[in-house]
């Protein structure tokens, strides 16, 4: 059996007992409801009928599709009240629909043909959106990576409190056993994540948001490698802290650091998101870029080098707090007394690797 | 090829404290070899070397003549001291897993961890998380966990401390066989009365060294003075006056007494049927504890 095989029974035993715990479940329910309730609900909410500005000639079939008709004298009227937010849309001759952002499909569908639909401003993002969508990004980061960056230190911890770390550590390689748990978080944080974002993308289809969906789409699909990588450098630090600590009950002490390189970033990215110069920033620094770089693509504020130049230093690091991660595991795994200090397990290698 | 695991001049410390001293010892196939020390003398410190948990400053360990490999050492079974499994797993989900991180296909862990727990008594627990068995049955599942891969070697850091006495037997039939399979077993304990039982071969170790090594007939002939029993029929204090020997007990017409090194012990039976009737006359085999005390002073 070679470290790949180990590496990977490792991870299949994690994820099973992951898969168990009822805890775990339940948060993953509770998120899948959010991401439903948040993406359903608003449109739903503001819905009715829409106001329609139309000349009074053009009226007849729009009233009765139920519509509200905002009677105007001419097109260029109609388009005004559009503008000035006294009608979602407006009805021109053609016939075509006008409407700021979105044009409503009852408007649309009220007319027998279904005509053209020019939006006068499509790139526009709802102020409500704006604000929204650097909280969910934030919180998605912060929530899953404090998730299972807590369950990876947690099960190394349980692992040196049983003991059973001897007997793992005498038939597998350390980096196996490490590397397996590693594993097992990426998948399950990429898999909670995923379910999550199945569930948004639907909701925002059925609540009818697909033009935000659209305006989306980059921004998430950039964000799973910068997810990824962000994960991979909470993760090693969270597995050194709980390889420090022989007991569930002293992970406080070492968990310090890795809760405030988890938590300043995202306060920092939710309260200085309209800040440029800040994001900018924020977008390099690897601790914050996962969810500071999708963003300022989504904002439309980002080049695509900027992208990939904050991706490869996210790489970078994340490679970096990996090896140090391993080798601190490695260096306090199999010390069981009491609290190891984090230079100790940095110079001595207990095992034989 | 001599089927032996070697340990050859192991040297260990920590922080500046050395706690094995030049630690050289065979466990031979087929044979148990009883591990005896006081605490802290070093005994899990060399059985964790031997499974490559910890490194040897010095020395090495071979198996069959070789030194040991990773791939060599997952073949051996080993039960640690300070005992556990995962308490949220159920007993035959975690012996499995074990199973196959030891190199077991899937199918081969759960027909050998099926195989186990009918043996060692704990099927009908098979399917309970860990945490809800005794301390006892935990135990067991503990040996179920360490033999699961049918290992070639086994080192096992006090097995039976935690068992009853039915649950001892148990274990101590589990593993006669393997050593009647040919696998080295070295194990240790402080039980000096289940070590005397079970071991063929004794290692005692203090304070970081072996301090006597080899099969439990050559240590009692090497490390006791010879001793004997009498019982006559009167008082048996003149053994007292008697060249050669140091009465040990005596207790009315019962005798123990320990013979000077050259002393021949048929004058003193001679000189018993002079002055009556001998009800018994036999060598004292002396317990292992007191092997134990003798040698590790």
């Amino acid at each position: 059996m070679n470290a790949m095989q180990a590496t990977r029974l490792v991870a299949a035993r994690e994820i099973r007992v992951k898969l168990r715990d009822r805890t775990f479940l339940i948060s993953t329910a509770v998120f899948l409801l959010i991401a439903a309730a948040a993406t359903i609900l608003p449109p739903l909410l503001s819905g009715g009928p829409s106001t329609v500005a139309v000349t009074e000639a053009a009226a007849g079939p729009l009233r009765a599709a139920g519509l509200e008709v905002l009677a105007v004298p001419d097109d260029a009227a109609a388009e005004q009240a559009v503008r000035d937010g006294d009608a979602d849309a407006a009805v021109v001759a053609g016939p075509a629909v006008l409407a700021m952002d979105d044009a409503p499909n009852d408007v649309v569908s009220a007319l027998s043909t279904e005509p053209p639909v020019r939006l006068l401003n499509p790139d526009a993002v709802d102020p409500v959106v704006a604000f929204l969508v650097p909280f969910a990004f934030a919180f998605i980061f912060f929530i899953t990576s404090q998730t299972f960056g807590v369950q990876i230190a947690q099960s190394i911890i349980e692992e040196k409190q049983t003991r059973i770390v001897e007997i793992l550590v005498a038939a597998v390689p350390v980096r196996a056993l490490l590397a397996g748990k590693m594993l097992a978080g990426t998948i399950l944080a990429l898999g909670q994540i995923g379910l999550v974002a199945v569930v948004a993308v639907a909701g925002m289809a059925f609540g009818d948001s697909g033009g935000l969906l659209s305006l989306l789409g980059p921004a998430i699909g950039w964000f799973v490698p910068f997810f990824l990588l962000g994960f991979v450098l909470i993760a090693s630090m969270w597995a050194a802290a709980g390889a420090l600590v022989n007991r569930l009950e002293d992970i406080g002490g070492v968990s310090m650091p890795v809760q405030l390189a988890v938590m300043l970033p995202f306060f920092a990215v939710i309260f200085l998101n309209d800040n440029v110069t800040a994001m900018r920033v924020l977008s390099y620094l690897p601790f914050s870029s996962p969810t500071a770089m999708p963003l300022r693509l989504f904002t439309g504020d980002a080049a695509g080098w900027e992208l990939v130049v904050s991706l490869a230093l996210l790489l970078v690091a994340a490679a970096g707090f990996l090896l140090a991660g391993a080798r601190v595991y490695e260096g306090s795994l199999l010390r069981t007394n009491g609290r190891t200090s984090i230079r100790t397990a940095w110079r001595e290698r207990e095992t034989l690797g | 090829m001599t089927s032996v695991l070697r340990l050859d001049g192991v040297d260990r410390s920590f922080g500046g404290r050395q706690v094995l001293k030049d630690v050289s010892f065979d466990v031979v196939a087929g044979r148990m070899t009883g591990f005896v020390g006081g605490n802290g003398a070093g005994k899990t410190t060399t059985m964790r070397i031997i499974l490559g948990v910890l490194a040897a400053d010095a020395g090495q360990v071979t198996w069959q003549g070789e030194p040991l490999s990773r791939d060599a050492r997952r073949r051996f079974g080993y039960m640690p001291e300070e005992r556990g499994l995962y308490p949220k797993m159920s007993v035959r989900e975690q012996v499995t897993y074990l199973g196959q991180l030891h190199g077991l296909t899937a199918d081969a862990a759960r027909r050998a961890t099926d195989g186990l727990l009918e043996r060692v008594g704990l099927a009908e627990r098979g399917n309970d998380l860990l945490e809800t068995l005794s301390l006892g049955n935990q135990q067991r599942a503990q040996i179920a966990a360490a033999l699961v891969h049918d290992p070639e070697v086994l080192v096992l850091d006090e097995p039976f401390s935690g068992l009853d006495p039915l649950a001892v037997d148990t274990v101590v039939g589990v593993l006669r066989e393997r050593a009647a399979a040919g696998a080295p077993v070295l194990f240790s304990s402080h039980q000096l009365d289940v070590v005397e039982r079970l071991c063929d071969d004794l290692v005692i170790i203090s304070d970081g060294s072996i301090r006597a090594a080899g099969s439990r007939e050559q240590l009692r002939s090497a490390y006791t003075t010879p001793r004997f029993e009498l019982v006559v029929e009167t008082d048996a204090g003149w053994l007292r006056d008697q060249p050669g020997v140091s009465l040990v007990d005596l207790d009315g017409a019962r005798a123990v007494f320990d013979l000077a090194v050259g002393t021949d012990e048929q004058p003193v039976l001679r000189a018993a049927l002079e002055r009556g009737p001998v009800r018994a006359f036999r060598p004292v085999t002396p317990s292992l504890a007191e092997i134990f005390r003798e040698v590790a002073k």
